[in-house]
């Protein structure tokens, strides 16, 4: 432990090693030891995940019988051409717009408030953090109910709008609609690791960065947002992803009119029964998210 | 308390913070109020008002799919939840903290569950789950079918991502140092996991744990896919209900399902409050 | 980034090649073997079970796969306590989502009740176990005209129980009693037009395209390309006036007040008008043009492991006391003659179709690769 070059975590301490050798040595152990920690997690999504995955690639490749059957042994890349059609393209630019609304709305609204709890009493911060989730051990489906009878052409808010002399209003199959049930539906995805990552803060920095800069916003933006931006990127993407493959929202409050990429990809793979075409559709549609999620990462990691 | 005061901004501020507070609470409870008070609606069509009664709860009592399908939610939800949690903090940790072979690749493996869409990852684990079990029978004569197991299995498989990606978000940025320091004083790795780390990155894991419980509750698509003989699963019942309406009976059962969290909650904070 | 995907990409390829070889991998179900199905047969392509069955004989209890609700569990009390075999329920939200399952390989089920097409498509994929007409004598109740259904002309495979159609269900309070009964009330500009925002389709591909085909006097399962787009640029201008497309909350809608105009299955428009506070303010039409008429059964799959517990299931559901219990109970019409006197007016007068639009009726058959230029045009359709 006395050697002055060793990196500052445990090192088994080697009898008579230079400081370089040392050096080796903790990483090797490191190494080692970071492989066993990641070792069950990786295995268990290794076989209960890449291999089931593996299998939909292959699927990706086979052909489709009259009936609907997948056909393996027949390979072809029809269902990886078929993708370039600008109606997919279309659909795939609609669900972008609407996660990215969606995913700034989350954030907009969902940074204070996990700043709020993150910065209230120890044993109060627990238990509110605990009634934002209440609210979701109850049904998707049912919740997403009681908001189409909110904003029903006879519900709360066009009696309320009538009564103050705009008269009804009807939210019901309009975007609006759809944006409100995934806000509702994805808000507390962003609540969570905003509020773990607020939550950490040595707030003694905020008040030092106050008395620093004359501005508590400019404090905020120096100090606060910078530390908290692992946060936000997980936080953003926990929202973003899963908008971004929402149906059943799109379908109950938005009536469905047009057509999203989360819906289009299950009436591939039921409506429609052509499995291949679903397959492939979700593996480019993944691949494109990896690569975007990973880029801003890094990019997140560093600018925002 | 000290620490947290510096973190209180000015006057303006410091209300319009509280006030967007309570008002999303305001909005995520609303539907719930709405949701609770159309439990008590006698009509069959949950939007449409026929006055009070307890009708939906006699029903529920008097259910057995129902009651079936919850008993197997909340089995699904507790283990798939508990052990998700564990798997994904150790992943968190060992992505955020140490540099070992095959880091980027487990890297980006993490996150493709999250990335899948539903019905996808529904039907590869289906397909998936049909051969293991066809090799098993190959090799030692043993029919193996869809359940519980299946459905808990698939549920792990696609948290372990979400507790992975919530935790990372609190140890990213989180001081090294501290524990580095924890560890001179321990000297022994064990100890400054539990007294340091652990309660360090403890805020996220219970966002993790919560993000968990919650997907596993909702999931439909992919639960109904896995499920087998006599494990459907309380979402996936409700699901099937679209066809002939949504009756106030699952909001009857949303219900009992809300209050007895609320009930777990504050129990646990008065025993938190006795043994302080 | 590449550096970062290529092992995994490696991991795929791996197992393509497992996967491409032929063996003990491929599942037992049939979800994935490489023999390709026949076109249009209505036979299995491969050798199909079949079950040597007496009456009454059972051998375990059961597994019933079904719609959710979709079965009085008075009955099935009853049917442990004759027969001492009891009944798991277990509930699916479509066709489409039985037949992946099933096809995916999901086993340890007995009962299914699978729509008219879904029956022709599960026999072609030899899913459905041929069964043995000595075990289920109350076939004989069924009424002659569903008992050459054209997806299983022999009810070899299936025991049709409940049936209905498809059609509208309107609110006479608000467009008056004065109205064309004719898909023309959706695809007429001028007549649908009134009622712009106020008017749900299913959304369904097959369903809302065959209403299309319908009012332009075509056959519900034309698969001719020009008439095929012909109906989807119909759709496509009725996409505008449309509140929303729904297969399943069309009554919710209605009756709430946000439509006024919906498109529906006639057991679901009852249920909903039953429970309405005035049901006479409501009325559920086959158009005049013809719709579609369907029907749901029960069946028993090739790989169950108690087939004779599940004939007798299908013979106790066959049978004249329990067709019209099950029948008022879900208030879907049985094509059970002998069930008929016991089923309730409101169930029955669903069926008082005027003779020349019965005959105007269609199944929707599988179409086989055309299913996919349906969905297409369907898709392309709403936008």
């Amino acid at each position: 432990m006395s050697a002055p070059t060793a990196p500052p975590t445990l090192v088994p301490k080697l009898e008579d090693g230079t400081g370089e050798e040392l050096e080796h040595a903790a990483t090797r152990a490191d190494s080692r030891r970071g492989a066993l920690l990641a070792l069950p997690g990786f295995a268990y999504l290794f076989l209960f995940f890449a291999l089931p995955l593996g299998i939909v690639f292959v699927y990706s490749f086979a052909t489709r019988s009259s009936t609907g059957r997948t056909i393996l042994g027949q390979w072809s890349v029809d269902s990886y051409t078929r993708l370039i059609d600008p109606f997919v393209l279309q659909i795939a630019w609609r669900s972008f717009a609407l996660a990215a609304a969606a995913t700034a709305l989350c954030l907009l609204v969902g940074y204070p408030f996990a700043y709020y709890i993150a910065t209230r009493s120890p044993r109060v911060r627990g238990l509110l953090l605990v009634m934002v989730m209440i609210p979701f051990w109850s049904n998707f489906l049912v919740r997403t109910y009681a908001w189409r009878v909110i904003l029903g052409s006879d519900g709360p808010v066009s009696r309320l709008t009538e009564l103050v002399g705009i008269g009804q209003t009807r939210l019901m199959f309009t975007s609006t609609a759809v944006m409100i049930g995934l806000v509702y539906g994805y808000l507390p995805f962003m609540i969570l690791p905003l509020y773990a990552s607020i939550e950490r803060l040595d707030f003694s920095l905020v008040e030092a960065g106050r008395d620093l800069y004359a501005s508590g916003w400019e404090a905020f933006r120096r100090i606060t947002w910078p530390l908290s931006r692992a946060g936000v990127i997980a936080g953003s993407i926990l929202v973003f992803i899963p908008s971004f493959g929402a149906y059943v929202t799109p379908e109950i409050l938005g009536g469905s009119r047009t057509t999203m990429l989360g819906s289009f990809i299950v009436r591939q793979f039921l409506a429609a029964r052509d499995w291949p075409f679903g397959s492939s559709l979700s593996f480019v549609v993944m691949i494109a998210m990896l690569v975007a999620a990973l880029v801003y990462f890094r990019v997140g990691g560093k600018t925002l | 308390m000290s620490l947290r005061e510096g973190a209180q901004p000015g006057g303006t501020t410091r209300w319009a913070l509280s006030a967007n507070a309570w008002l999303v609470f305001g909005f995520f409870y609303l539907p719930i109020v709405l949701l609770v008070a159309l439990s008590f609606n006698d009509n069959r069509m949950v939007g449409v008002w026929g006055g009070a009664s307890l009708r939906w709860y006699r029903e529920m009592l008097g259910n057995a799919s129902v009651i079936a399908s919850l008993q197997n939610s909340l089995v699904v939800a507790g283990i798939s939840t508990v052990l998700s949690t564990v798997l994904g903090t150790a992943t968190a940790i060992a992505l955020e903290r140490f540099r070992f072979r095959g880091r980027a690749a487990f890297d980006g493996l993490v996150y493709l569950p999250v990335i899948i869409p539903d019905v996808t990852m529904a039907v590869m684990m289906l397909l998936f789950f049909a051969r293991a079990f066809a090799m098993v029978y190959e090799a030692t004569g043993t029919t193996l079918h869809l359940g519980i197991t299946t459905i808990t299995l698939s549920h792990i498989a696609f948290n372990i991502s979400f507790v992975a990606i919530v935790v990372r978000a609190r140890l990213a940025g989180l001081d090294p140092a501290l524990e580095e320091a924890a560890a001179d004083l321990y000297a022994d790795r064990r100890k400054t996991f539990r007294h340091v780390t652990l309660p360090l990155i403890m805020p996220g894991i219970l966002g993790g744990a919560l993000l968990a419980l919650t997907l596993s509750l909702d999931d439909v698509v992919i639960t109904s896919f896995v499920a087998g003989p006599g494990s459907t699963t309380l979402p996936v019942y409700v699901f099937g209900l679209v066809r002939r309406g949504v009756t106030p009976l699952i909001n009857a059962v949303s219900t009992v399902m809300l209050a007895a969290s609320m009930l777990l909650v504050l129990f646990s904070l008065l025993v938190q409050r006795r043994s302080q | 980034m590449q550096k970062r995907l290529l092992p995994l990409f490696a991991l795929f390829a791996l197992i393509a090649a497992a996967c491409g070889g032929s063996g003990p991998l491929d599942d037992p179900a049939g979800g994935g073997d490489t023999t390709a199905a026949t076109d249009g047969a209505s036979e299995p392509a491969s050798e199909v079970a079949e079950s040597t069955c007496g009456e009454g004989e059972t051998d375990g209890d059961i597994v019933l796969y079904n719609w959710t609700e979709y079965m009085d569990p008075k009955l099935l009390k009853k049917f442990k306590k004759e027969h001492g075999v009891s009944v798991t329920e277990d509930f699916y939200p479509s066709n489409e989502e039985l037949l992946a399952k099933i096809q995916g390989g999901a086993a340890g089920y007995d009962v299914i009740v699978p729509s008219d097409y879904m029956v022709s498509i599960m026999v072609k994929e030899g899913l459905l176990m041929r069964l043995s007409r000595d075990a289920i004598p109350n076939g004989e109740n069924i009424h002659a005209d569903f008992a050459e259904p054209p997806y299983d002309p022999q009810l070899a495979y299936s025991m049709p129980f409940q049936f209905g159609t498809t059609g509208l269900g309107v609110d006479k309070k608000e467009i008056g009693e004065d109205f064309p009964r004719s898909w023309g009330l959706i695809f007429d500009p001028e007549i649908a037009g009134q009622y712009e925002g106020r008017i749900s389709l299913l959304d369904d591909a097959r369903e809302t395209m065959g209403a299309a085909l319908k009012y332009l006097g075509y056959e519900l399962n034309e698969t001719d390309d020009e008439k095929l787009q012909e109906a989807a640029d119909l759709v496509r201008d009725a996409s505008q006036r449309v509140a929303a497309f729904t297969s399943d909350q069309y009554s919710d809608f209605l009756v709430g007040g946000e439509t006024v105009i919906g498109h529906g299955f006639s057991g679901t428009w009852q249920f909903a008008f039953v429970e309405a506070e005035d049901p006479d303010r409501y009325e559920y039409f086959v158009p005049e043009e013809g719709g579609t008429i369907w029907t749901d059964n029960m069946a028993v799959l090739a790989d169950s492991e108690h087939p004779c517990s599940a004939q007798t299931f299908l013979n106790f559901i066959l049978d004249a006391d329990n067709g019209a219990q099950l029948s008022n109970w879900t208030y879907y019409e049985s094509p059970n003659e002998a069930a008929r006197p016991m089923i309730d007016d409101v169930v029955v007068e669903l069926s008082k179709i005027p003779p020349d639009v019965q005959s105007k009726l269609e199944f929707i058959h599988d179409t086989g690769n055309d299913e996919i230029k349906f969905n297409d045009l369907f898709n392309r359709a709403k936008g």
